[in-house]
């Protein structure tokens, strides 16, 4: 018996991409193996750990807990979309290596993706909502404490871009 | 020695990969291969009666089902004792695919390769195992007991038991002036990755030659244990740790069954497989750590000295014993700490239960260890009355103790000898970066509002740098790119930033000049492994060496092309010169490129540098061969380092916790770190492996424990139910160093990667006592546990 199969579009970072693949087929997988994005990573495939945070219509969301079928037609951004259109690393990513906030980086970009968003909603954070801005995100490395700085770092990052 | 990268904290050179999602994770490589999943043992102790595929085999995109069964020669044998050691005197591994017996939920049993992991999954759901149940061993206490036993030819299910000890301890326990004894216990937690294990594997018929990719700490090690398994020359065998998401210990261990029956189908198979592992799987088929029951009995005199420690520790080390028995001695040999006490004894029981096996977890026996000897002082200062600082600095090895020989084995299997350590001045640090002594009246106003407050101290001492050895390689290639190589390998230790820094400063080059590679056997095939905070010390070391031999060789062919003494001669930005001559001056320098032109001598020119190095170039003296008798082409050359034994790193922690009289919610105010690695080479990697240490730690002491239930089920196998911390669990570090250098190697260097997670437990566990006014003696500890003891206690 084979599996019904459906064509996926998707405008990843900024270029539609598609595949022919299974209903039951993993956002996170779509774009890891299907499109062969492989920056979004998957830490534990039950929605918890954040590794595999994608922004779909501007909005974060768990790839792993979605399938690519249910979000044909969305616009999707990845870790490998948060770069400024030189390719050279952006604001949050930036901040990330200016305050040392990944070690091993597996679970960096789900952190660099949820950072993205978050600071569209809130452009100023203080320390306390910089750390609360993180939290649902699980990183075994760093002690979170350097994720906290980059959080901050990035804000200020974005400010100097948005002013020029 | 140029010191412009040694010492700086600068940012990493790997960080752009990995932030731009162009980083190679295990399962970001072979998109094509076939995939394999395993049916995995839902039983913790069971004989395998039948294995039903006739389900399965009608599933589309079915490649190959094996069992036991199938894997021929050496592959059907039991895996591996990796470290044998005498006392080890029942060790048992398990079979890559099981044989007969499971021993603990989540043993693989089969495995399914298909078109892809949906598929393969798909197949072991139609897969039906038929087993006969046996009663499971769980717990340390059942283990004791031996009223069951997991293996039927261990009794007691005693793996291991080892005595060590220095001096009469009976004799000093029945003459001090105070004895008293402590029941302790620590509960088991994981190193859990955010990466688990994986493997890729890839024959070339046509070049009869295997390559793995495979998430490990110990890539070259992969490659003897599996030439040695499928029965291949060691040199048609090449293994590769790509970028690794984290170990902390459990990808030390090796062959994993994984390990073995992947490339093992893919030979057979002739095609790519790879296997990932996923979060259920990492909790039942990787391994845990930590727990142990210990029992202390100290004598002491009325000042707090220690006359008499008598330890004994039960430990849990699971279905099997791969590791051996490197966690309780580590245990029982690091749980002396700063201290020296007068007689000393430790006897340690390894057990088996039918639990997930144990192995090393960032830390490996120390933080049991800590907590063992810290809940002990605190408990002798509590006795007499005195400031636990006190008691503890009483009993410190001075400086000009070191080094300082303890009288006993490490784990390396040699002396253990202190080499360096201001215990005294650490302690200074910890108390003034805390507040020690301004803590009480912080404590009244607190308490004067309603709410209740402690203050922790715990002291450890970390042998680290184990050998038996490193090596490293270092060329200046033609274009003056500098690329070096070790075998052991990186999980996110930045050692392609630290590893550049030395060799940058011994070779005199831009450190961004410099391009490492760790962790692949195509590039440097002699390793043992990242392990026991050892890469720093050993590869550090050894690259230094290899750089060092390079620049001496550099010296001595630009000293022939100035016509200069090479004593003259130093390396500055890449650039030979004469020592102290402007940059510019004629004839009195070289590039460091050009150096290496006319360290190869060449027949054919294939491009512009090649045709500088051409026999047909420059002026030549045709009295000597082109190379010289005993030297060899190119600017290249490697070194070795090999300790005569580790070097042990130290360092204290005090923390300040607020225990709700109400709801006994545990929150940590503040975490306070001194420690000392000897001389740092990037002090921002190591700030980062001690803030990520220290979540460890709490997470080991207030959140994270495995719970099995009575049949062996491991209850809370996901993360939405092991509760590792998040940002909003761990508290700020503040940090202080101190620099002791480690006379031991010529960097002067000393690890770092356990410091952070070691005394995790013990000092939240004096804090809360503290706070609480009575001995905290069982880690971790929730809101709840401490309501239950709080109730205990005043009923008492």
């Amino acid at each position: 018996m084979s599996e019904a199969m459906f064509e996926v579009t998707l405008l990843v970072n900024g270029v539609p991409r598609s595949a022919t693949v299974p209903a039951r087929r993993l956002l996170s997988d779509f774009l890891r193996h299907d499109l062969e994005l492989t920056g979004t990573h998957v830490g534990c495939e039950h929605g918890v750990c954040g590794a595999c945070t994608v922004l779909v219509d501007g909005r974060p969301i768990r790839s792993c807990l979605q399938f690519a079928v249910t979000v044909d037609g969305a616009e999707v951004t990845t870790v490998e979309g948060c770069t400024r259109p030189d390719g050279e690393l952006g604001h949050v990513q930036q901040a990330f290596r200016d305050c040392h906030g990944l070690q091993c980086g597996f679970c960096t970009p789900g952190f660099v993706t949820t950072i993205t968003a978050y600071l569209e909603e809130n452009p100023t954070p203080t320390q306390e909502q910089a750390r609360e801005a993180i939290a649902g995100n699980l990183c075994r490395c760093t002690g979170y404490q350097n994720i906290v700085a980059s959080v901050l770092r990035a804000a200020e990052l974005r400010a100097e871009e948005t002013q020029r | 020695m140029t010191t412009a990268a040694f010492g700086e904290p600068i940012a990493r050179l790997e960080d752009p990969r990995l932030l731009t999602g162009q980083g190679r994770f295990l399962d970001d490589i072979g998109h094509q291969a076939l995939a394999a999943a395993f049916v995995r043992s839902p039983h913790a102790h069971a004989r395998i009666v039948d294995i039903d595929v006739s389900a399965a085999v009608d599933v589309e995109g079915l490649v190959a089902v094996y069992t036991h069964e199938d894997l021929d020669g050496r592959v059907g044998e039991p895996l591996p004792l990796l470290i044998p050691h005498a006392a080890l005197t029942h060790g048992r591994t398990a079979y890559a695919l099981a044989k007969d017996e499971v021993n603990h939920v989540g043993e693989p049993i089969v495995m399914v390769v298909a078109t892809d992991r949906y598929v393969a999954e798909d197949v072991c759901d139609r897969i039906v195992v038929t087993y006969d149940f046996l009663p499971p061993v769980v717990g340390i206490e059942a283990a004791r007991s031996a009223e069951l036993l997991v293996h039927d030819d261990v009794p007691g299910n005693v793996s291991a038991h080892l005595v060590q000890s220095r001096g009469d301890v009976e004799a000093a326990l029945a003459g001090a002036p105070h004895v008293l004894e402590l029941d302790l216990d620590i509960e088991r937690s994981a190193s859990t990755p955010l990466e688990g294990k994986g493997v890729h594997a890839r024959w070339d018929a046509d070049d009869a030659s295997l390559r793995v990719y495979t998430s490990t700490q110990a890539s070259t090690s992969v490659r003897a244990a599996l030439a040695a398994r499928l029965e291949l020359p060691l040199d048609r065998v090449e293994v590769i740790a790509p970028d690794v998401g984290g170990g902390f210990g459990v990808k030390i261990v090796h062959p994993w069954p994984e390990e073995v029956v992947v490339p093992w189908a893919a030979i057979r198979l002739g095609r790519e497989v790879k296997w990932t592992e996923d979060r259920r799987e990492h909790f039942v088929g990787a391994t845990h750590e930590r727990g142990q029951l210990q029992h202390v009995e100290v004598g002491f005199d009325d000042d707090g000295r220690l006359l008499g420690l008598d330890v004994t520790v039960w430990h849990d080390n699971g279905a099997y014993t791969p590791y051996g028995i490197i966690v309780p001695i580590v245990t029982t040999t690091q749980l002396l700490g700063p201290y020296k006490p007068e007689a000393y004894r430790a006897e340690f029981f390894s057990l088996y239960t039918n639990t997930v096996t144990v192995t090393p977890y960032r830390g490996a026996g120390r933080p049991q260890g800590c907590f063992a000897m810290e809940r002990t002082m605190d408990a002798v200062a509590a006795y007499l009355g005195l400031d636990r600082t006190v008691v503890r600095e009483r009993n410190f090895i001075r400086p000009d103790e070191m080094p300082y020989d303890h009288g006993l084995i490490f784990q390396d299997g040699r002396p253990l000898i202190y080499d360096s350590g201001d215990y005294p001045a650490t302690l200074e640090k910890l108390k003034k970066l805390v507040g020690w002594d301004e803590f009480e009246a912080f404590r009244a106003e607190a308490r004067a509002a309603g709410r209740r407050v402690g203050i922790g101290i715990a002291c450890y001492v970390e042998g680290t740098g184990v050998g038996p050895y490193e090596g490293g390689w270092v060329k200046v290639e033609t274009d003056g790119t500098v690329v070096a190589a070790t075998g052991l390998t990186t999980q996110g230790q930045g050692h392609k930033t630290a590893f550049a820094q030395v060799v940058a400063s011994e070779l005199g080059v831009p450190v961004e000049r410099v391009q490492v590679t760790t962790g692949d056997t195509r590039r440097f095939g002699y390793a043992v492994g990242t392990f026991a905070s050892r890469a720093a010390v050993m590869s550090g070391n050894a690259l230094a060496s290899a750089a060092r031999k390079v620049r001496d060789k550099a010296l001595r062919i630009a000293g022939e092309a100035l016509e200069a003494d090479p004593r003259d001669l130093e390396i500055v930005d890449g650039v030979v010169r004469v020592v102290g001559s402007p940059p510019s001056a004629p004839g009195s320098s070289i590039p460091l490129a050009t150096v290496a032109v006319l360290a190869n001598p060449l027949r054919y020119a294939f491009d512009r540098e090649a045709e500088r190095a051409t026999q047909f170039g420059g002026p030549v003296d045709y009295s000597k061969p082109p190379v010289a008798e005993g030297d060899s082409p190119g600017l290249e050359d490697t070194g070795y380092y090999s300790p005569p034994r580790s070097t042990f790193a130290n360092g204290m922690h005090a923390a300040i916790v607020e225990t709700d009289p109400d709801t006994a919610e545990i929150t940590i105010l503040r975490y306070c770190v001194v420690h000392d690695c000897g001389r740092l080479i990037n002090p921002r990697i190591v700030e980062g492996q001690i803030h990520g240490g220290v979540a460890q730690g709490v997470g080991g002491a207030l959140y994270e424990r495995m719970v099995y239930d009575d049949a062996g089920q491991l209850l809370n196998a996901s993360f939405m139910d092991f509760l590792m911390p998040y940002a909003t669990e761990v508290p700020v570090v503040e940090t202080d160093h101190l620099e002791t250098p480690s006379p031991l190697n010529p960097l002067g260097i000393k690890g770092a990667g356990e410091a952070g997670v070691i005394p995790g437990s013990a000092v939240l566990a004096s804090a809360i006592s503290d706070a609480e006014g009575f001995a905290i003696t069982r880690m971790p500890i929730s809101p709840s546990d401490l309501f239950s003891l709080r109730l205990a206690q005043e009923s008492r």
